[in-house]
């Protein structure tokens, strides 16, 4: 059984501690797209006339293949992890800004008034009342983000084996072994299932109002948006 | 050095544009690979989101395979395919559809919900046959989020089609692999505009085909 998980020693790591740096290169870029859409969104949400070129902006920075992201920023940043986190959160900015720019938008007008009737200033106004009402839309976004940033981490593997599991990929082609590119495929969908199924969990967590059953029909429209993407 | 340089560089040594290697036969192979994958792909989910969604039945089954189709790793899959099935079309076609149905399927099924039910309801109220409601009624409606789906699949198509030469397959990808393995960084930076290029050109031929298609009244509406 130990065989199993059994890693070609130039690879420097064990499998799990690949798991391990897999999660943290495919989350924090993840993490940092959203503290920098947050404001971004709020902006858009804010000044009306800026979104829609800002939605022009993302999507054409969306369509830009990560290969060629990488390797553009290699002259930059060198074969690094940051050469594969820096895309990854462009990525995650550009998937996240919509959804909290739809999300913030839903809050229904007379919430807000009467927030403002409670005395609500705008800060805690935003904090207290239109975050937590959009967090649904935010964590659908959320979930989009993760599931992809996940599954482009392996891709680093061609710029100098920062791919994390996608290493593996590489070791099974040169070793002959087919056992560690199945640890690699295997090992990359589960996490992506995990992080969506802590994700789903997490909004269940954060919107205790909201029935179980009939958040489906609210996530729904979103669920469009996001798979036109 | 800066990248445009090396962007420069590249596409002025006229090496790069004749022969084997040449941009030409590479920009040929990758387009080949993208419409092949794109057409199956199209083929297999445009019928049943169509099916699907007018009937609308069968919404969860395919939002649970669209999420399962997601998590799987689109690079991982390829060399697995490659090393399971060896050097042939196979190994590069499974994953590209894999990765481009579920887009495809979920827009289409969720584009003929979305369809607003009254014109339906009058279109079989004076007598249309149901086919016909699908096809002149729902379709034309549906058309701007079905074809925003095509365009997102065409989208990660070009994008992993890239990947492709890694297990050792041509277009543009052989630029920046072959690049990357040579230090030849000029190739590896042309390679990556010129695929980043064709991601942008298929944007734009997207919006165009939308602006012909779409009728005049579903768009003002839009």
């Amino acid at each position: 059984m130990s065989e199993l998980f059994d890693m070609p020693s130039d690879l420097q790591n064990t499998y799990f501690g690949l798991v391990a740096l897999h999660l943290r290169e495919a989350l924090l870029p993840v993490l940092a797209g959203l503290l920098l859409a947050l404001p971004v969104a709020q902006l858009c949400v804010r000044v009306r006339w800026l979104y829609p070129p800002v939605l022009w902006v993302t999507t054409v920075l969306y369509a830009i293949p990560s290969l060629a992201f990488f390797v553009v920023l290699i002259d930059y940043t060198g074969l690094s992890e940051l050469t594969v986190m820096i895309p990854l959160a462009v990525y995650s900015l550009v998937v996240l800004v919509p959804a909290i720019v739809d999300g913030v938008r839903s809050v229904p007008q007379e919430t807000l008034a009467a927030a403002t009737a409670m005395g609500f200033g705008p800060v805690r106004r935003y904090l207290q009342v239109q975050l937590p009402i959009a967090a649904p839309a935010i964590i659908a976004g959320l979930r989009v983000a993760c599931v992809s940033s996940v599954s482009l981490v392996s891709v680093g593997m061609l710029i100098g084996n920062a791919g994390a599991l996608g290493n593996l990929l590489n070791s099974g082609m040169i070793y002959h072994q087919p056992r560690l590119i199945w640890l690699s495929v295997v090992g990359t969908a589960v996490l992506a299932i995990l992080v969506d199924a802590v994700l789903i969990g997490l909004r269940v967590l954060l919107t205790p109002w909201m029935p179980r059953g009939g958040t489906r029909e609210n996530t729904r429209p979103l669920a469009v948006k996001e798979a036109a993407r | 050095m800066n990248v445009l340089n090396f962007i420069n560089a590249f596409f002025s040594d006229s090496a790069h544009w004749h022969g084997y290697d040449g941009i030409p036969t590479r920009l040929g192979e990758h387009l080949q690979y993208t419409l092949t994958a794109l057409g199956i792909a199209a083929a297999v989910g445009l019928p049943i989101g169509l099916l699907t969604g007018h009937t609308g039945r069968g919404g969860n089954t395919l939002a649970l395979i669209a999420t399962a189709a997601r998590a799987l790793p689109s690079f991982g899959l390829m060399v697995l395919m490659f090393i399971l099935l060896g050097l042939g079309m196979a190994p590069v076609m499974i994953p590209l559809v894999v990765l481009a149905v579920p887009p495809i399927l979920v827009t289409t099924y969720e584009a003929m919900r979305s369809v607003d039910p009254a014109p339906v309801d009058a279109a079989r109220g004076m007598g249309m046959a149901e086919s016909a409601v699908l096809f002149r009624v729902e379709l034309p409606v549906a058309l701007p989020l079905i074809l925003s789906g095509l365009r997102s699949a065409a989208i990660q198509i070009v994008s992993t089609a890239t990947i492709a030469a890694y297990v050792s397959f041509g277009g543009l990808g052989r630029y920046i692999i072959d690049g990357l393995y040579q230090r030849d960084y000029e190739k590896v930076v042309g390679g990556a505009t010129l695929v980043a290029a064709m991601a942008l050109t298929t944007l734009a031929l997207f919006w165009a085909v939308a602006r012909f298609t779409v009728s005049p009244g579903v768009r003002g509406r839009g």
